[in-house]
């Protein structure tokens, strides 16, 4: 297995994108990656996509997408895994440059989520659809009963919740790419409506349209398309029970934890050598089991990580720069590869007003459904 | 739902029917051929008694439109007496009150329907026990 | 000799007052109480319907008789709020209280009367020999057109019986049915709400058919009001039941425990059903009670019961109606009440 370099990067604003569809999306990531890294063939194309099928009424994305490229004849795969999607298209993509089968080969994710579907509905496919969608649950309910035994087990309160999203808001603000850019604040957070006690609305990552896309070339070749490249150190994914029911503890997310060590071991760190991750945080108490599952709040309680600034901009270690799927906007598909242009973006000194000084290794993890999968990049200066 | 997928679910839906490992005894919602504890392939039906306690909860205000009626109402995660867990919702009680260790009965109840004209699914809820019953 | 080896009702937690219908539609709530005779009703949940009902009814019937759902040949449900036009409410309930599948299901209609109908079936193929245990279910989640009269009392409930040969709770002296065609209440095909002849409902159509019942099973009996612990009747209103009893020479104190629709409104199918599961919750043993229901269109179904010690023994098994009725309930404002009872245009 060769090592493998992330080459070039583009990616689209995050929003309610009306005037764009799901392959016009796809062509403006794509073609901003091409052209960053300045290539003009791909051997390969791996993109995530959680639910075109039941968004805009399309499958077989694969082929399409790398035909709005004017690239017909290249292999392309649409891979799914909920909201890891992105991370795991990632991961195939990784694993065909690292294998020698390609040379050139792009990770993209897309998601259109605001063509008229019923939102809540699709995303609950993400959960087991049999024994919890049928009886009512939704997707925050999942995370709120996360949440609820979270805060049973370990204390952890509605404010902490809270500063999590006030802090990749502060971060969000700084990201122009981001789907929100203005902060908020706590008594914002707790005064926002219900969705599903305790979460409220600012407690949840957006409905968002949008797509972003990597080029991985081995680490051998990175020099003709930048002078400089991101290494990927390690990749590591786990799967864990779908149904909340089935897990021992449904304040533990077995899943990160276990696909956050395989990618250490392969990468061969230890989590407290990580300068700036990108977390899951589809909600806020995602952001908290997530960090520290992952041990990047260094025995510190991951539920005051973000209040005591520990892992905000200029602190410890800053989680979610990008402003997370809370301010930087959640198109379910697409998150995974946008987190790894983040990183992209911070270890190599191009992060502007979000810059982590000094970023040497980073990290990104992406979760699908309530933890069921879970998928670990580590990456380093090339 | 498709009539035929709804028509499989009947015996765990309507009889809380499981499965029992007979390699490690533990109890399995709905039935499986594999057993997740210990990958055992022996397995026996089994059902849950109509009764359980909940182990988390929640109170859905944002509900999917299919059940946009009912909201905001309480879901919860309830184990059963023989260590079988399901996920439903707790009604007959302030959505509020459904709390960890509140102890249910599982009642019969329509869940959902098909719009105006599809068939009507059925299946469980948790209704908290008075004290004493 | 056949007759009742289990009974079960349930009755849903929701209620609505008569005073708050009342001042929805700007009427006099204390002439409603005082003309209907009617404080209070059940009210179905957003998930409860005829066939939820059953099933508890159902469930408790079985533990009241100690039986094996397996050994139950056959289950008649009677109601006018089927939850399906084309599609039996009967197989569902069968498949949720593990009946079957060698069992003869069908769904009876017969406007208020259908319970007793199911029951008068479910006792004949016990009789006859060719089941031994057949369950017969009377519940509904009936609907009164909004200001309209029935709007009161049109409510929700049900009460399961199973009739068996062995290790009666009750016997069953006699059971007649009267029938005529006469067009006092009716609900078209496709219809929401049903219709009715005001006070032609009254004299020409309960009465007439109550009393021909009530007259005629006691005749064939040789009995007398005076032989009797109990009576049950058929309930669209306080009024009605009183006057009937009242007409046939029973006491006021043998109405009483079946008498239960001032707090519970007229659950049709279920009525008498319900009034008589509450009589059964405290008659003694070796005691006469008699049951006439009336449905709309119209007839009676009447039948003479003697009770036994193993109905003493057994009727803690199960909750009663009494219980149902006074426990834990939740009072709707008629916005609430509108709102579950879906008599809301929702946009689709």
């Amino acid at each position: 297995m060769r090592d493998v370099a992330m080459v070039g990067a583009g990616m689209t604003h995050f929003g309610e994108l009306w005037n764009l569809s799901l392959r016009e999306l796809f062509a403006e990531a794509a073609l901003a990656a091409l052209e960053s890294a300045g290539a003009d063939h791909l051997d390969g194309l791996w993109v995530g996509n959680m639910s075109a099928g039941q968004f805009v009424g399309q499958e077989h994305i694969g082929p399409m997408l790398v035909e709005q490229l004017g690239m017909s004849g290249v292999p392309a795969t649409r891979v799914e895994s909920a909201c890891a999607s992105g991370g795991m298209a990632l991961r195939a993509a990784w694993l065909e440059v690292a294998s020698g089968q390609s040379e050139i080969v792009m990770a993209a994710g897309v998601e259109k989520m605001n063509d008229g579907a019923d939102v809540t509905a699709v995303l609950a496919s993400a959960a087991d659809q049999e024994a919890e969608v049928y009886h009512g649950i939704t997707f925050p309910g999942l995370y709120a009963m996360i949440a609820r035994a979270h805060m049973a087990a370990h204390g952890t309160t509605e404010e902490d919740m809270a500063w999590v999203a006030v802090k990749n808001h502060r971060h969000g603000a700084l990201n122009p790419h981001a789907q929100f850019r203005r902060e908020i604040t706590v008594e914002d957070v707790l005064g926002s409506s219900l969705v599903a006690e305790p979460l409220r609305l600012l407690n949840c990552s957006p409905v968002s349209d949008g797509a972003a896309a990597v080029l991985l070339v081995p680490l051998t070749r990175a020099h003709e398309f930048t002078d400089r490249p991101v290494r990927i150190l390690g990749s590591g994914a786990a799967t864990a029970a779908m149904a909340l029911a089935d897990r021992a503890d449904p304040a533990t997310l077995d899943a990160v934890m276990t696909s956050a060590s395989r990618a250490y071991r392969m990468a061969g760190i230890q989590p407290a050598q990580i300068d700036v991750a990108e977390v899951h945080d589809c909600f806020s108490i995602a952001e908290i089991c997530c960090t520290g599952a992952m041990g990047l709040t260094d025995g510190c309680n991951p539920a005051h990580a973000a209040r005591s600034g520990f892992t905000a901009l200029g602190g410890r270690r800053p989680v979610n720069t990008s402003g997370g799927l809370k301010a930087k906007g959640h198109p379910v598909g697409a998150t995974g590869v946008a987190q790894a242009i983040e990183i992209f973006e911070q270890l190599r000194g191009e992060a502007g007003d979000r810059q982590v000084p000094d970023a040497h290794i980073g990290a990104t993890q992406n979760m699908g459904g309530s933890g069921a999968s879970s998928v670990v990049h580590v990456f380093a200066r090339g | 739902m498709p009539s035929p997928r709804y028509w499989r679910e009947i015996p765990a839906r309507y009889r809380l029917e499981g499965a029992r490992c007979k390699a490690c005894e533990r109890v399995v919602y709905p039935a499986r051929s594999v057993c997740p504890h210990c990958r055992g392939r022996a397995l026996e039906p089994m059902r849950l008694s109509r009764r359980g306690r909940v182990v988390t909860a929640t109170v859905i205000h944002a509900a999917p439109d299919d059940f946009s009626a009912e909201a905001p109402y309480a879901m919860a995660l309830v184990e059963t007496p023989e260590g079988g867990r399901l996920m439903v919702q707790v009604v007959d009680c302030e959505p509020g009150e459904v709390g960890p260790g509140m102890e249910v009965s599982l009642a019969f109840r329509l869940i959902r329907r098909e719009g105006h004209g599809g068939i009507l699914c059925y299946g469980h809820k948790g209704v908290p026990l008075e004290d004493g019953t | 000799m056949a007759g009742i080896v289990g009974y079960g009702a349930y009755i849903p937690r929701n209620r609505i007052t008569a005073d708050e219908i009342a001042r929805q539609w700007g009427k006099d709530p204390d002439s409603i109480r005082g003309g209907l005779l009617l404080q209070e009703k059940s009210v179905p949940g957003l998930d409860e319907d005829t066939i939820t009902i059953s099933v508890a009814a159902g469930l408790h019937a079985l533990e009241r008789a100690g039986l094996d759902p397996q050994r139950v040949g056959a289950l008649y449900i009677g109601s006018e709020s089927h939850p399906y036009a084309v599609k039996p409410s009967g197989t569902v309930v069968a498949e949720a209280l593990d009946i079957g599948p060698e069992v003869h299901v069908a769904d009876f209609e017969f406007a208020c009367k259908a319970g007793t109908e199911a029951m008068f079936v479910a006792l004949g193929l016990v009789e006859s020999g060719r089941m031994e245990y057949a369950m017969a279910i009377g519940a509904d989640t009936s609907q009164g057109a909004p200001g309209d009269a029935l709007e009161f009392s049109a409510s929700a409930g049900g009460t399961a019986y199973i009739f068996g040969r062995e290790e009666l709770m009750a016997e069953v002296v006699d059971a007649v049915s009267y029938t005529t065609d006469t067009p006092d209440f009716w609900r078209r095909e496709g219809a929401f709400y049903p219709r009715h002849g005001g006070r032609f409902t009254g004299e020409p159509a309960y009465f007439q058919h109550v009393l021909s019942a009530s007259r005629l099973i006691l005749e064939r009996t040789g009995l007398k009001a005076a032989d009797f612990r109990y009576a049950v009747f058929h309930m669209p209103n306080g009024k009605f039941p009183l006057s009937a009893g009242k007409q046939l020479g029973f006491t006021r104190e043998q109405l009483e425990p079946g008498w239960i629709v001032p707090t519970m409104g007229n659950t049709y199918s279920g009525s008498s059903p319900t009034g008589l599961a509450a009589t059964l919750d405290v008659v003694e043993a070796d005691q006469l009670v008699l049951i006439t229901s009336f449905g709309s269109g119209a007839a009676s179904d009447s039948f003479v019961l003697r009770t036994t010690e193993l109905l003493v023994e057994r009727r803690g098994r199960a909750p009663g109606v009494r219980a149902m009725l006074d426990g834990p309930r939740r009072y709707l404002t008629y916005g609430e009440y509108v709102k579950v009872r879906e008599k809301i245009r929702m946009n689709d």
